[in-house]
């Protein structure tokens, strides 16, 4: 059997923003490629505007499905103080690809917590290498919110251990039979996130 | 091969390995196995097994209205001679244990397994729980699977084992079981032959003459199955070459021990309940110290000790959530005396966000009626329950006093009455609940408030749906688990039929704030019990119906706040500011704006602005073009 590398993806965002759907196509894309993969999440009340988190870990054989303290490989950060609130998960040399989009909760626009003034380059001063592409924009100018998953998912493509396309073709075939129009799209914005990482 | 290694393998490119949750896992297999009937109550992290299920042809499935009545649907099943599966949460076992407590006696025809998930780090749930104490409770064999494909196997094996010893079987699981996607090899259904049920009074009717004698049985039982696990294929033997200390463990702990210790002797324990004692003693007599390592508490290592072993457990390990590598590694090792590897680089303090909490959506009705209860919140006691309503506790609604177990607003609610506080005499007492949350437990509370006089006005929050869980369908909604019409209960009708008088029933629009207030207002002057139903779907839902978004006109606002006060999420503050009143005294004003993409135009916030500030996007636009 040929080697596999192991890698450890933490994906985190907020409830509805599409982290649960970009962590499996990840282990779908791992799994037809032959690796071992668990993917695994708490989102007790996502769905309520709360914080999700989900791992998903890939190799040639995997254990445990929760990546250890400051063991993640990769942070995909689906908003900029979500990232910096799980930023100590990454591992010394790792990579972190966010969305500079800001969304404030009740309790911070409320007056009750303080939004972190410049969380990127918080982000910035850990010394990991950071990605910050401003997806929402990216998937409004495309015309669709929903997009900022194609794009994340872009954005992280360059550091995974897939052949060229591979991630790009998952997320493709999810609509290519029902909604083409939306596979086009798609494509635009996984290739618009992979442009900012280059 | 173990069944765990089998997962571990990557074969390139095998077209049968699927990325299955352990609840879409175990739902696979119990289709596979022929199984009839299935029944279950939603509930976080189990809902998807029967959600799956449902998907499935050839068995019906159903959302029962609760946990018991689903074990009881179960069980007539089995009766008849089908195999039958029950899903439901920790807490669900505890309402059903009525039942299960039985039916151990009488035991099973077809197999019979029910899925228990504990919410192991309470993710989503108000308590945490062990639930294989309910196997010991009921003597009855527990399985305790670790991944994906193991809850498929084990499920499979769940019910051979049901049918062989005549009992039915807990499947054991764990939020890392039922949320954790793994790779499974599935196969296909096997049809089998339901005979029918035949009467046999000795072993259904459970008088205590009939009753009596089955205990034996029952024990006889339990003693087979014991000399079963000792050579049960699913508890596995794992030998290794570091002595130091082997382990004995169970479920997805599993996993996290073999990551942190690789070469470690171990009992991986499928049937964890009875325990394979001579297994556990052959291990014991082979390394320094035996550990026990099991979610969450001390059942395992607390049998052992009985059996006269010298073990170690809860005293170098926590007793509450989840035995992760990085809990179980550093106290292992201090255990055998092991240093810890060296730490990577220090990375400096965790850095600190502020908190994101879960909130009710944009438009959910239940904003309507938390803010209305708000306002009367000194002269009311709000006895709450279970559902994404529970979120009216926290900001800025502050209104909801209690949160114990599904449907028990009610019951206190009556309690809190009659209890006849000196501090609560110029207080009305409400109960507040969902409609999945009534139609599961609190219909019975209310009937109790009716026979027994009290004073207490019930809220019941129909949105038609089971929200907190992810909308599943129930006896109100007119719609079945697959989505089909079924017959829908009429809730004023039901009320009405409990006994609270048709004038004390009110249907009221969540929406209408100034009505809705009226409403409680009157009722809880009533000195009778009375109920107030909200009529207004979940956002979340098909049915509901997406309106006009709505602006905050600026020239209007005044800065009063008023509509941050309603808790919506797509309104926040846009600026704030230090302005004077009339005669000089300083004060914020807190200017606001709403997210034209989250606003659905309900309008609760155009009742809370007193300053007409709050308009539809449309109408404003139009405005504008005509001057
Ligand atoms: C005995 C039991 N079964 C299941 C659950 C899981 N659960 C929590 S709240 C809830 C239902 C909530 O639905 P509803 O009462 O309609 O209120 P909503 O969330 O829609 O506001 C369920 C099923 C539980 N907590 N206890």
């Amino acid at each position: 059997m040929r080697t596999l590398p192991f890698l450890n993806i933490l994906v985190c965002g907020i409830g509805g923003q599409g982290v649960m759907t970009a962590a499996e196509i990840l282990a779908q894309t791992a799994s037809d490629l032959g690796f071992d993969v668990k993917k695994t999440e708490i989102a007790g009340m996502a769905q309520r505007g709360g914080v999700v988190t989900s791992h998903v870990r890939i190799g040639p054989k995997v254990l445990s499905p929760v990546i250890a303290p400051g063991q993640a490989d990769i942070l995909a950060g689906f908003e900029v103080a979500e990232a910096l609130r799980w930023s100590d998960q990454v591992r010394p040399g790792g990579l972190i690809v966010v969305n500079t989009q800001r969304l404030v909760p009740p309790v911070v626009s409320g007056g009750l917590y303080a939004y972190p003034d410049d969380p990127l380059a918080q982000l910035k001063a850990t010394g990991t290498t950071v990605t910050a592409v401003d997806a929402a924009e990216i998937a409004a100018t495309l015309g669709d919110r929903r997009l900022i998953n194609s794009v994340m998912l872009g954005a992280m493509a360059c550091a995974l251990p897939f052949p060229p396309g591979a991630l790009e073709n998952k997320i493709v075939a999810r609509f290519q039979a029902k909604r083409p129009e939306l596979a086009v799209l798609n494509r635009q914005a996984f290739a618009a996130g992979s442009g900012v990482a280059q | 091969m173990t069944m765990v290694a089998e997962t571990m393998t990557a074969k390139s490119g095998s077209g049968a390995r699927r990325l299955l949750s352990g609840d879409e896992a175990i739902a696979r297999a119990v289709w596979e196995s022929g199984t009839r009937v299935a029944a279950g109550y939603p509930g976080t992290p189990a809902t998807e097994i029967l959600e799956s299920l449902a998907q499935y042809s050839g068995l019906h499935t159903e959302w029962s209205v609760n946990e018991k009545v689903a074990l009881e649907v179960a069980l007539g099943a089995s009766m008849a001679g089908a195999r039958a599966f029950c899903a439901m949460k920790h807490v669900g076992l505890n309402v059903a244990s009525d039942p299960l407590m039985t039916m151990t006696l009488t035991g099973v025809i077809g197999g019979l397994v029910i899925a228990v998930a504990d919410d192991v780090g309470q993710s989503s749930s108000q308590n945490e729980q062990d639930s294989r104490y309910w196997g010991r409770f009921a003597h009855v064999p527990v399985l305790e699977p670790a991944d994906s494909q193991e809850a498929y196997a084990m499920t499979k094996r769940a019910f051979e084992l049901s049918e062989q010893f005549e009992t039915l079987v807990i499947l054991r699981l764990t939020t890392r079981v039922c949320h954790v996607k793994a790779l499974v090899t599935p196969g296909e259904r096997v049809e089998r032959r339901v005979p029918g049920f035949t009467i046999n009074p000795a072993r259904w009717v459970m008088v205590p003459a009939n009753a009596k004698k089955r205990v034996p049985l029952q024990l006889e039982r339990e003693r087979k199955l014991a000399v079963f696990g000792e050579s049960f294929d699913l508890t596995i033997d794992e030998p290794g070459d570091d002595r130091r200390a082997g382990f004995v463990v169970s479920g997805p702990a599993y996993l996290h021990l073999r990551e942190a210790f690789p070469n470690a002797p171990l009992i991986k324990l499928g049937l964890s309940y009875p325990l394979p004692l001579e297994r556990i003693r052959a291990l014991a007599a082979t390394v320094d110290k035996l550990v026990v390592v099991e979610e969450t508490e001390p059942l395992i290592e607390g049998e052992l000790r009985a059996a006269g072993l010298t073990v170690y457990g809860k005293d170098i390990l926590p007793r509450i959530g989840e035995l992760t590598a990085d809990i179980v590694g550093p106290a292992i090792r201090r255990l055998i005396g092991e240093p810890e590897p060296a730490a990577p680089p220090a990375r400096g303090p965790a850095p600190s966000v502020f908190p994101r909490p879960p909130t009710l959506c944009a438009a959910c009705p239940h904003i309507g009626v938390f803010h209305t209860l708000f306002a009367m919140r000194r002269k009311v006691v709000i006895m709450g329950d279970i559902g994404c309503y529970t979120l009216g506790a926290g900001h800025p609604w502050h209104a909801l006093d209690s949160c114990i177990s599904m449907g028990a607003a009610m019951g206190m609610a009556l309690g809190i009455d009659k209890a006849g506080g000196e501090g609560d005499a110029k207080k009305a007492v409400l109960a507040v609940m969902g409609d999945s949350t009534f139609l599961h437990m609190g219909m019975q509370g209310l009937l109790n408030i009716v026979y027994n006089r009290g004073n207490v006005t019930a809220l019941i929050l129909d949105n038609r749906t089971t929200g907190m869980t992810g909308g599943q369908n129930h006896p109100g909604t007119g719609h079945e688990i697959h989505g089909l019409a079924a017959p829908q209960v009429d809730f004023a009708k039901l009320c009405e039929a409990l006994g609270v008088k048709p004038e004390r029933i009110k249907v009221v629009n969540p929406y209408d704030l100034n009505g809705l207030f009226r409403t409680i207002r009157d009722e809880i002057k009533v000195p009778e019990p009375s109920v107030v139903i909200t009529n207004q779907p979940c956002t979340l839902i098909g049915e509901f119906v997406r309106r006009e978004a709505h602006q905050v006109l600026d020239d209007k606002c005044t800065g009063c706040g008023s509509c941050m006060d309603l808790g919506c999420p797509a309104i926040s503050v846009r600026e704030r500011a230090e302005k004077h009143t009339a005669d000089g005294e300083a004060f914020e004003a807190t200017y606001t704006q709403i997210d034209a993409r989250a606003c659905t135009g309900c309008t609760m916030c155009v009742a809370a602005c007193n300053h007409g500030a709050i308009q539809p996007i449309a109408n404003t636009a139009a405005a504008g073009s005509c001057c």
